[in-house]
């Protein structure tokens, strides 16, 4: 394979590109879905490519194909040449793309199983007794159990000598019950919502999530929200659980930090964001307690690696320093608008997508408090956790959540269960209204392995790391 | 293209080589091209050429699905020993029943010629006349220009055999002015129904209006665009219109069969066949399509099928079955909303104070037995006074029951068109819904966006 690599890039040094790279990426899945005690889907996908990115005269061209062939890849080579030349002639702004540091380099996720060698009777013992735990309770219409496991192998190679291999394993799983009664539908997972909890770990990871032993009370407590009371509809404060404030960092603050979408080639579809470069630096994001950094090299993050899709080695990097904005999420192309370098956040969604800015975890950073501290402390709020909808603007300013479940917070005490929760807020006033966060014994990341962006669209798998926080004057009950 | 034939061939091969029960044997193809432009600068510019097998294999009722893009003789047959393998490890779902038996598939022409006509050199000379109408009036345009051919074949092991070609273009187009954006979009199976300069003054009608004021959310009369209606349109179908929504006790449908339930002037309705819309003979199980009316006149009538979700209850499928293993139903992916009487114009004239929304933002579900969602305006929302559209106004956030807003439909406009999203995160499959626009007595607003 590498002397097809290099036969391609020889060819592009040749045809006289100012830069030319090749994604060879080898991918396979598998996902489990039980639901009522049925197998209801079990699924093996293999897939495998390879894309060329080619700059000449200032403009991109890209192609790819699925037949990894030398007469392939010299016709593949052709079309993304072309393909660039056209797009020269209108191109607009000149793209600046700056040298980088050539890197010969391999990583692999550190695991101790791999998740795809563990034998399918295993994987669907567990998520079977789960599901079989859940249906115990009468009032559980479906029961659902997801098990998916994961491994992407990719080399980069570009025209600057760069030839990174990199080998990326995933896995995760979750449960959910569904009760239904007289037109009322409840739903609860766990350990979050849309299939579970995801990392760049084996197998192990999903002994550590105690599926089995969180079956039962999953269940009871879908049936439970069929008879509590709705949500309040009032401004009050707020405490989120960790899993639903990874979607809220996720939506609020690292979307809006991507710089590809800040300068606007988003906005045909996922859109922009309120945030302009000059902001770096004094913008009041969020309180003083509030500080987030975009960790690629956390272990275990689902949004962690060796390189990304440009070659830039994985980074932490402080995003929100004592709520003050310090930096965004950058790639090679964009980085000079902040006078800085690429911070390696440039991924795609396999062989046959660019890569874009992608969020790697993005995580806020633990604070002083316990959650239980933090409910003492509360005199009147509301406690939810586990996301079911999620909805932003355009410019990710006007945010609305729903929760699976809440409990009323009175005079520092957990009190009654509110269904169907729901809050809303403005994605800076938000941030800056919080004034807690609790500690590190009680922060854990999170993996969203769907996040959409882009034309042709992309899912991304990244991370969340976050411990329980509280929110104060917050509009909740959106829907009466 | 590799052409009916020699993929037909490929299947039965497939399928021959299978020692399970059934077989299902499906054959995707794609070669396609997207050109992104933002601030009228083209910043992407991309072409993919790919090639899926998707095989399902039952074996004593217990199923499994394998999926690859490697062709290679060795790989096939790897790829039905794996698919046994995992099979042979389930238990038996007693509820399957069957694969479909093979039915007559409709002939319809779903290709055009003139889609290999565009060239990346044609489609940016296209976008380069977009940038020059927007500089014309001093805007900046943003947008996607995609186009591809896909070939569908299918073929099981009780008979069915279908084979489809198909080709799409969708151009979707966001012209700003200052802090003001317009949108407009086109999507069709023939490339010269395109009529870029059409499009580029839609949208530039748009924001040609001055800057956005902010009004106090609340409820408030509205006209909402094609574009608006089939989001909401879409969600339905993806809520409530299909049978495993039904069967699993979460559809809005449930015990409302027979009964009104939305405004009788709202008659919805998936048809694959109509040429109204981007036609699709057959579902992904090489069912032919049925015309399902989901409200007639305003009453629940009817629901989507796939073979399993139908041999539940010993129906035949509609012709709604999706790329296996479809955990979310039989969803329809053409839908129609029965057009009306009115004009735009006469709707706008009619009311007294309202918004008018040309399209809706990251829509989401609140409330699923309701039908409740929420989501933003965007790229052109505007303030109706006394018959007339006064100024834009800031983007708003609704949470609303698209069930009541369908119950307070006052008019439908005469003209409908073809909205798409394309596919988003999936293989690509473009279908669309054709919609009209609407007016709304009343839509509940629950936010702004302003910092």
């Amino acid at each position: 394979m590498k002397n097809l690599i290099n036969h391609i890039l020889d060819l592009a040094k040749l045809k006289r590109v100012d830069y030319a790279d090749i994604r060879i990426v080898h991918r396979e899945d598998e996902e489990i879905d039980v639901k009522n005690g049925n197998v209801d889907a079990f699924t093996r996908d293999e897939d495998f490519g390879f894309g060329i990115r080619v700059l000449i005269h200032g403009a991109w061209g890209f192609a790819c194909s699925s037949r990894v062939t030398k007469k392939e890849m010299e016709t593949v080579f052709g079309k993304a040449l072309k393909i660039a030349k056209a797009s020269a002639k209108v191109k607009g702004k000149e793209i600046l793309f700056p040298p980088a540091r050539p890197a010969i380099d391999k990583y692999q996720t550190q695991f101790s199983t791999d998740p795809l060698s563990v034998s399918p009777e295993t994987k669907l013992s567990l998520l079977l007794k789960c599901d079989e735990i859940m249906r115990r309770n009468k009032k559980v219409k479906i029961s659902e159990a997801f098990g998916g496991s994961y491994k992407t192998e990719k080399t980069f190679a570009s025209t600057e000598g760069s030839y990174i291999e990199q080998v990326i394993v995933e896995c995760g799983a979750g449960i959910a019950a569904t009760a239904i009664d007289r037109g009322e539908v409840q739903v609860r997972s766990y350990p979050s919502s849309f299939r579970g909890n995801f990392a760049t770990k084996g197998y192990e990871w999903i002994g550590e999530l105690d599926l089995q032993d969180q079956a039962e009370r999953v269940a009871e407590e879908a049936t439970q929200l069929l008879t509590a009371k709705p949500c309040p509809s009032k401004f009050t404060t707020l405490i989120l659980d960790s899993s639903q404030l990874a979607l809220q960092i996720h939506e609020s603050v690292g979307h809006p930090i991507e710089l590809d979408r800040i300068l606007g080639t988003e906005a045909s579809y996922a859109g922009t964001s309120f945030l302009k470069p000059d902001r770096v630096g004094h913008f009041r994001y969020g309180s003083n307690l509030v500080n987030i950094v975009a960790d690629a090299t956390h272990p275990g993050g689902l949004g962690t690696f060796g390189y990304d899709d440009e070659g830039i080695k994985a980074q932490r990097v402080s995003i929100i320093s004592h709520g003050i904005l310090v930096n965004l999420l950058t790639s090679r192309e964009t980085a000079h608008h902040l006078g800085n370098e690429s911070n390696g956040t440039m991924r795609a969604d396999g062989w046959n997508r660019i890569p874009l800015i992608r969020m790697t975890n993005i995580n806020l950073e633990p604070g002083e408090w316990t959650l239980e501290g933090m409910i003492a402390d509360t005199e009147e709020g509301l406690f939810l956790t586990t996301n079911r909808s999620w909805s932003i603007d355009d410019k990710r300013i006007n945010f609305q959540f729903g929760t699976e479940i809440g409990w009323e917070i009175k005079h520092g005490k957990l009190g009654e269960m509110v269904k169907n929760p729901t809050y809303t807020g403005i994605t800076p006033k938000f941030w800056n209204s919080c004034d807690a966060i609790a500690n590190r014994d009680q922060w854990q990341m999170w993996g969203t392995p769907n996040c959409g962006k882009g034309e042709p669209g992309q899912v991304a798998h990244v991370g969340h790391g976050t411990a329980p926080a509280r929110f104060r004057n917050v509009q909740v009950g959106v829907m009466k | 293209m590799i052409g009916g034939e020699v993929c037909l061939h490929l299947l039965k091969k497939v399928v021959q080589e299978s020692p399970a029960d059934q077989t299902e044997a499906v054959f995707l193809t794609e070669d396609s091209s997207l050109t992104r432009f933002a601030d009228s600068t083209i910043h992407q510019h991309v072409a993919e050429r790919n090639q899926t097998l998707i095989l399902r294999v039952v074996l004593e009722k217990r199923i499994t699905v394998v999926t690859t893009n490697m062709l290679r003789i060795s790989s096939v047959k790897n790829l039905i020993q794996k698919a046994i393998a995992l099979a042979r490890a389930q238990r038996p779902n007693e509820e399957f029943i069957s694969l479909p038996e093979p039915k007559p598939i409709p002939e319809i022409n779903t290709f055009s010629i003139d889609i290999g006509h565009l060239t990346p050199s044609s489609k940016v000379k296209m976008i380069k006349n977009v940038f020059s109408l927007a500089k014309g009036k001093g805007f900046r345009a943003s947008g996607a220009f995609s186009n591809g051919e896909v070939e569908m074949a299918v073929v099981n092991s009780l008979g069915v055999e279908a084979y489809q070609r198909y080709s799409d273009l969708l151009f979707h187009l966001i012209v700003k002015n200052g802090e003001g954006t317009g949108y407009a979009s086109f999507v069709s199976r023939d490339p010269s129904q395109l009529n870029i300069e059409s499009l580029t003054e839609e949208a530039m009608g748009k924001a040609s209006k001055g800057e956005p004021i902010q009004i106090e959310p609340g409820e408030y009369e509205v006209i909402l665009e094609p574009y608006a209606v089939n989001e909401l349109l879409s969600f339905l179908g993806y809520l409530g219109f299909h049978a495993l929504a039904v069967q699993e006790g979460r559809s809005f449908f449930c015990n409302g069969f027979g009964k009104k339930m939305v405004d009788e002037k709202v008659t919805i309705y998936d048809d694959g066949l109509d040429p109204e819309g981007l036609q699709v003979p057959f579902d992904f199980e090489g069912v032919p399509k049925k015309k399902v009316t989901f409200f007639e006149k305003g009453v629940a009538r009817e629901v989507t099928y796939d073979s399993f979700t139908a041999g539940r209850e010993g129906k035949g499928s509609t012709g709604h079955g999706l790329i296996a293993p479809n955990t979310a139903g039989p969803i329809p992916i053409n839908l129609f909303m029965k057009e009306g009487h009115s004009s735009l114009e006469a709707m706008i004239r009619s009311v007294r104070k309202g918004v008018y929304v040309t399209r809706f933002h990251y829509t989401n579900v609140v409330e699923p037995m309701r039908a409740v969602i929420t989501g933003m305006t965007r790229d052109g929302t505007f303030l109706i006074e006394e018959g007339e559209i006064k100024r834009p106004i800031k983007n708003l956030r609704f949470t609303e029951s698209i069930l009541k807003a369908f119950s307070r439909v006052s008019a439908i406009s005469k003209d409908r068109r073809a909205c798409s999203e394309g596919t988003v995160y999936s293989r690509r499959f473009v279908t669309g819904t054709v919609a009209p626009a609407i007016k709304l007595d009343g839509f509940n607003f629950s936010g702004v966006s302003t910092l």
